[in-house]
């Protein structure tokens, strides 16, 4: 219709189809005209004003409810399988941008031959990180040889889809020292030093790292769980490793993702995160059962994302963008901040909220916004 | 030129346009201000990748929004 068409300028989306979708069903175009305008104006009254303190009333909109959270995070087990961190200290550690983050989880979503449930189990165990400790059976030194046997296991190889060939080639890639041999028809890897004269303890230190030695599936996936969410199968994992995830053919590359911001902002960008951080908060606040604005955490993570680069909450994040040397200092470590500024000769320019009520001015905020705005001199 | 790379989808990932002269100058003109002004956007972001910028491109971003529907949103590219 034409006259929706004029007001798309005027009024986000979602309000013009939800005016379309209860329209009575014989409106003429004048009355049309009329409720249009009539929700426009309504529009504009809700519309946060210039110079309104959106943040203030954000912090405090979040702050409140967070207060309610803390009592009943401590203990939150038992849920499903894997010990997810919610509540507080995730919140924290969102809003915080922490490099490491306590549990770290990537939800897989599969192509659609694979979602339906046959052979999960079998897919979500080839993800996992798998060491040579878990094929073994028995390791034995021969002390008077310098030999080592290690015996395996035949029917874990198996159920991976290895061969005890496979496993001693790459044996012999990761330990370079050593000669490995596997004894015919035997699931048994006899083990030399390649150089005549070597010393007991290394062999023994050999026993150890050996186990350690990284056979097959991802690095980083500790441990995997295959769930049915819907109608449709998909993997939940702890631990994560997107990059390489991403790179397996049978996965749905457009839904997968972790609860590692950091990873999202290296492989799907700036905007990927803001959406992420929107997303992750949610899920906490949704979990405690906690209702707060949507816009106040939009403007949480457009803050964190302003800069191009994912910035935290704190002193070492967006406090360390500010422009100004007092609104620095007034946040944490004042003397380190006045001290650095006096040796660069930094200026402040006064422009912002905290350094004018140092100085006990008007801040430009609400009403106090105009006069900077038409400059009155 | 760099070789072209293929656009990185996901579902996290809003459409990215790089605006030209014209509807940049619109834009700055607009709201009387600079391309430094603007939200930034790495130049090595995977988001655009594809799009072979430059330093102080404009990039709109539009997004779906869970309060209005659609949003759209600029961001100036800077260097590393």
């Amino acid at each position: 219709m034409k006259l929706f068409k004029e007001f798309e300028d005027k009024l986000p989306e979602n309000i013009l189809e939800e005016v379309k979708a209860n329209l009575p069903d014989k409106c003429s175009e004048s009355r049309t005209r009329k409720i249009l305008e009539a929700v426009y104006k309504e529009y504009k009254s809700s519309v946060a004003d210039p110079g309104e303190n959106v943040g203030l009333v954000g912090a405090e909109s979040i702050g409140e409810p967070g207060t309610q959270m803390t009592l009943n995070t401590f203990h939150f087990a038992g849920v499903s399988e894997m010990n997810v961190t919610t509540g507080l200290p995730r919140l924290i550690e969102i809003l915080d941008a922490r490099k490491t983050i306590k549990t770290e989880i990537t939800e897989i979503f599969l192509k659609k031959p694979y979602n339906e449930g046959k052979d999960i189990k079998e897919i979500a165990e080839s993800l996992k990180e798998t060491l040579f400790r878990s094929f073994l059976k028995e390791i034995s030194i021969n002390i008077a040889s310098l030999q080592m046997t290690i015996e395996l296991d035949e029917q874990k190889i198996k159920n991976a889809k290895l061969t005890p060939i496979k496993i001693t080639k790459i044996l012999e890639k990761s330990v370079k020292s050593f000669k490995f041999q596997l004894e015919k028809d035997k699931p048994i890897i006899n083990v030399k030093s390649s150089s005549k004269d070597i010393a007991l303890n290394e062999i023994y230190k050999l026993k150890e790292s050996i186990k350690d030695i990284f056979v097959t599936g991802i690095k980083g996936i500790k441990q995997v769980l295959p769930v049915k969410r819907g109608s449709e199968f998909m993997i939940v994992t702890a631990g994560t490793n997107l990059k390489e995830i991403l790179k397996l053919d049978f996965i749905d590359t457009c839904r997968t993702t972790s609860n590692n911001l950091y990873e999202i902002e290296k492989l799907f960008g700036i905007e990927a995160v803001r959406q992420a951080i929107m997303n992750e908060v949610m899920k906490v606040l949704d979990a405690q059962g906690i209702d707060i604005d949507m816009r106040h955490i939009m403007l949480v993570s457009d803050t964190m994302c302003m800069s191009g680069r994912l910035l935290g909450i704190n002193r070492y994040g967006i406090v360390k963008e500010k422009p100004s040397v007092l609104a620095r200092a007034s946040f944490e470590t004042p003397i380190k901040h006045i001290i650095n500024a006096s040796l660069r000769g930094e200026v402040d320019s006064l422009n912002s909220v905290i350094e004018n009520v140092m100085l006990n001015q008007p801040i430009p905020v609400g009403t106090g916004l105009p006069g900077l705005v038409t400059k009155v001199k | 030129m760099a070789k072209k790379k293929e656009q990185v989808e996901h579902l996290l990932i809003p459409e990215h346009v790089k605006l030209n002269e014209k509807e940049k100058k619109a834009l700055l003109e607009k709201y009387n201000i600079e391309v430094k002004d603007l939200p930034k956007i790495l130049s090595t972001d995977s988001a655009i990748s594809h799009l072979d910028v430059e330093e102080k491109d404009v990039i709109k971003i539009i997004r779906k929004s869970s309060t209005a529907g659609t949003s759209t949103f600029y961001r100036g590219v800077i260097n590393e």
